[in-house]
């Protein structure tokens, strides 16, 4: 074979922690969750309250093309740039933990692009309550329910309720409306989830996202520590 | 040959992307062209000795042990489609990345330094044959299969199509990719220049409209 | 009695800013032709089918040389038609083109349609070699049976180097005996007109034209090399040269310098 050598090697295989340059590579975070719940819309809240002080870029897993990243687009809540969209042949929990191969293009190609990058998110498409990411795609990841989807959620577990990094209950703004009982939610998440934190938020206010922003610093700082 | 490792290479679960992609079935759906069990078998037919055969000989020849560059470049020139070239470098790419995790090699690592956007899929699919210690045969065997296991798997979802019909057609195809298979690897040990360069003019034209879709369920 | 012909030609610059033909031989059933060339800096030949051909068993060949800087255009009195001939038993018929251009040369090959008649069998095969700064239009057409009757057998390859790099390689196979669904959905669908027109040019070394879709069973495509290739399938032969007409129009027009 005649077969010329780049000057930065190969592409890594999997999760390795550092690039092929040796550099180390940013935190990659997972959004997960039922359909409708607010991953995107807690992703667009996370970039808009990270964004000053931090180098973000998204990944968004759409059933149809384009969607999730589309609306981050046109909130412009990053530049174009910093948003791709993986394609994921109508089954976007495949394209997180069964075949990352595409994900991890995705977020290495972000890197090189517009790195170096501290933060990758990397949005699911909505899927069912097993939907969980692959520790080979991501470092962490969070798990958006919301109460108007029922406050026996977190009662009845699953493995994105019951094992991810943190669980965000989010639209709590909506719990009088629709019946749900936060502090039950609370309980039954508490006892699902072992002392996984959980987070309850709203974002009907900008500063609604802030316990989930909290807990990406601490989990960058110890990223990066 | 280790047979048990053809098996992982050619499950439809080896992590290469290969979900994603309904080998031109999205837009034969949309068109009406494929909309049963037949049409289905009828178009993965017509891939599989156009298309399939195509494929299944360069990976026969990187398997072989044909220089990957020149194959790649004869890839290129097998596929006038630009949509399909991106979808075969993508491919390609993911492809090299779950080689070099499974069965790590020299001459994949020298690819993946030449090609880092990734070389066409199947001349990356028969190195990594190559590297399991599979023969020219067991690689167009997976090249050949996967041109039609794509699609049918797509057309499961696209259609809602029973998927024992789906997998009645694949069976019912299983002497015909054989015949590609061999085909392709006779062709592959008579040198570059003894490739086919088989083509279906749909799958072309198709893929370039399917790749401007505003909103699709498959990659290509 | 099956029919073996090779017919040639070379064009060279005429030292006044035009082509000449040193070379031009006509063999049985292909008849080479000077014609009037539109263009002016152009030789142009045309290809005057003497009698049918091919039947099967016979084996053609045309040859044609493009010297470095000159320009030639290469048509057809008529479409070819290839038809099965007296003898049942009569191996397919070959009808084998060879092709090269040299630096700076232009190459307008456009010839007529290949019609595959019921009851023939023809490999045709098309091979061509570009000099790095060659210039090449090419069109090809296979109609798949004349009117309202069963195609023949036909494949056909077009194989197109640059540079001594290969920039085309495309095989087609219709009818009786090609392999299955060559018919259906994933190739034709019932179309029995089928094109390829191919325009090489240097200048698209800078960028070649972007992917269009020329209606919905026609694509103009940048090759992975300096060229387009439009790909178009129709029901007849007439839709099908109108496709091609405008492609070949547009794509012209868009290089006005390089080919007066």
């Amino acid at each position: 074979m005649h077969l010329g050598h780049t000057h930065d090697g190969p592409a890594a295989v999997s999760a390795d922690a550092t690039r092929p340059d040796g550099t180390r590579r940013a935190l990659r975070i997972g959004l997960g969750g039922p359909v409708g719940s607010g991953k995107t819309a807690t992703v667009a809240a996370l970039c808009r309250e990270l964004r000053d002080r931090l180098s973000i870029a998204v990944v968004t897993n759409d059933i149809y093309t384009r969607e999730d990243a589309d609306f981050l687009l046109n909130n412009a809540v990053l530049p174009p740039e910093r948003i791709q969209a993986v394609e994921t042949g109508a089954c976007p929990h495949t394209a997180i933990r069964d075949d990352i191969s595409a994900n991890l293009e995705a977020v290495e190609d972000l890197e090189d692009a517009v790195g170096p990058l501290d933060l990758i998110l990397v949005e699911s498409g909505g899927d069912n309550l097993t939907a969980t990411f692959s520790k080979g795609l991501v470092d962490a990841q969070i798990f958006v329910i919301d109460v108007a989807g029922g406050d026996d959620i977190p009662r009845k577990g699953g493995p994105g309720v019951t094992t991810a990094d943190l669980l965000v209950v989010n639209k709590t703004d909506l719990a009088p409306y629709v019946g749900s009982d936060l502090e039950r939610m609370a309980l039954d998440a508490e006892k699902q989830r072992g002392g996984l934190p959980v987070a309850f938020t709203s974002l009907t206010s900008a500063e609604g996202v802030g316990p989930v922003a909290d807990w990406v610093r601490a989990r960058l700082a110890a990223w990066t520590a | 040959m280790s047979r048990a490792a053809l098996l992982v290479l050619a499950d439809g679960r080896f992590p290469a992307g290969g979900h994603a992609h309904s080998g031109g079935a999205e837009p034969a759906v949309a068109e009406g062209r494929v909309h049963d069990a037949d049409s289905l078998a009828d178009f993965c037919r017509g891939r599989l000795h156009t298309a399939g055969l195509t494929a299944a000989a360069l990976a026969a020849a990187a398997a072989h042990g044909l220089d990957p560059l020149a194959l790649d470049a004869a890839a290129d020139a097998r596929t006038p489609s630009p949509a399909l070239r991106a979808t075969a470098r993508r491919l390609g790419r993911q492809m090299m990345r779950a080689a070099r995790a499974t069965w790590p090699s020299p001459e994949l690592d020298a690819l993946a330094a030449a090609r880092p956007r990734g070389a066409h899929q199947p001349v990356v699919l028969g190195l990594t044959a190559r590297s399991a210690g599979l023969g020219p045969e067991d690689a167009a065997h997976c090249a050949a299969y996967e041109t039609v296991s794509g699609p049918a798997t797509a057309v499961v979802r696209l259609l809602s199509l029973d998927p024992y019909h789906a997998t009645a057609v694949l069976a019912r195809l299983a002497p015909e990719t054989d015949r590609v298979a061999q085909a392709a690897a006779e062709a592959a040990r008579r040198g570059i220049d003894a490739l086919p360069a088989a083509s279906a003019p749909l799958l072309d034209i198709t893929a370039e409209a399917h790749a401007a879709w505003p909103v699709r369920l498959f990659a290509s | 009695m099956s029919v073996r012909a090779r017919a040639r030609l070379r064009a060279e610059p005429d030292g006044r800013g035009g082509s000449a033909l040193p070379v031009l031989e006509s063999d049985g059933p292909l008849a080479l032709r000077r014609t009037r060339s539109p263009r002016p800096a152009y030789a142009r030949v045309t290809v005057v089918g003497a009698m049918s051909a091919p039947l099967n068993g016979d084996h053609l060949a045309v040859e044609a040389q493009v010297a470095d800087g000159a320009r030639l255009t290469v048509d057809a009195a008529a479409a070819t038609v290839a038809l099965p001939g007296p003898r049942a038993d009569a191996d397919p018929s070959t009808y084998t083109v060879d092709l090269t251009v040299g630096e700076g040369a232009v190459l307008h090959w456009l010839p007529e349609q290949l019609v595959s008649a019921s009851g023939s069998r023809l490999h045709q095969i098309t091979r061509v070699r570009l000099a790095p700064t060659a210039r090449l239009l090419l069109r090809e057409e296979q109609i798949l049976g004349r009117h309202d009757e069963p195609t023949g057998a036909l494949t056909t390859r077009l194989t197109v180097h640059r540079a001594g790099r290969p920039l085309l390689d495309q095989q087609l196979a219709y009818g009786p005996g090609a392999p299955g669904g060559w018919d259906g959905p994933a190739v034709l669908a019932g179309h029995r007109a089928v094109g390829q027109l191919l325009l090489a040019d240097p200048a698209f070394e800078e960028g070649p034209p972007p992917s269009r879709l020329l209606g919905p069973t026609a694509a103009l495509t940048p090759l992975a090399g300096p060229a387009v290739l439009v790909t178009a399938v129709a029901p007849d032969a007439r839709l099908l040269r109108g496709l091609l007409d405008d492609a070949t129009r547009e794509l012209l027009d868009g290089l006005k310098e390089d080919h007066p």
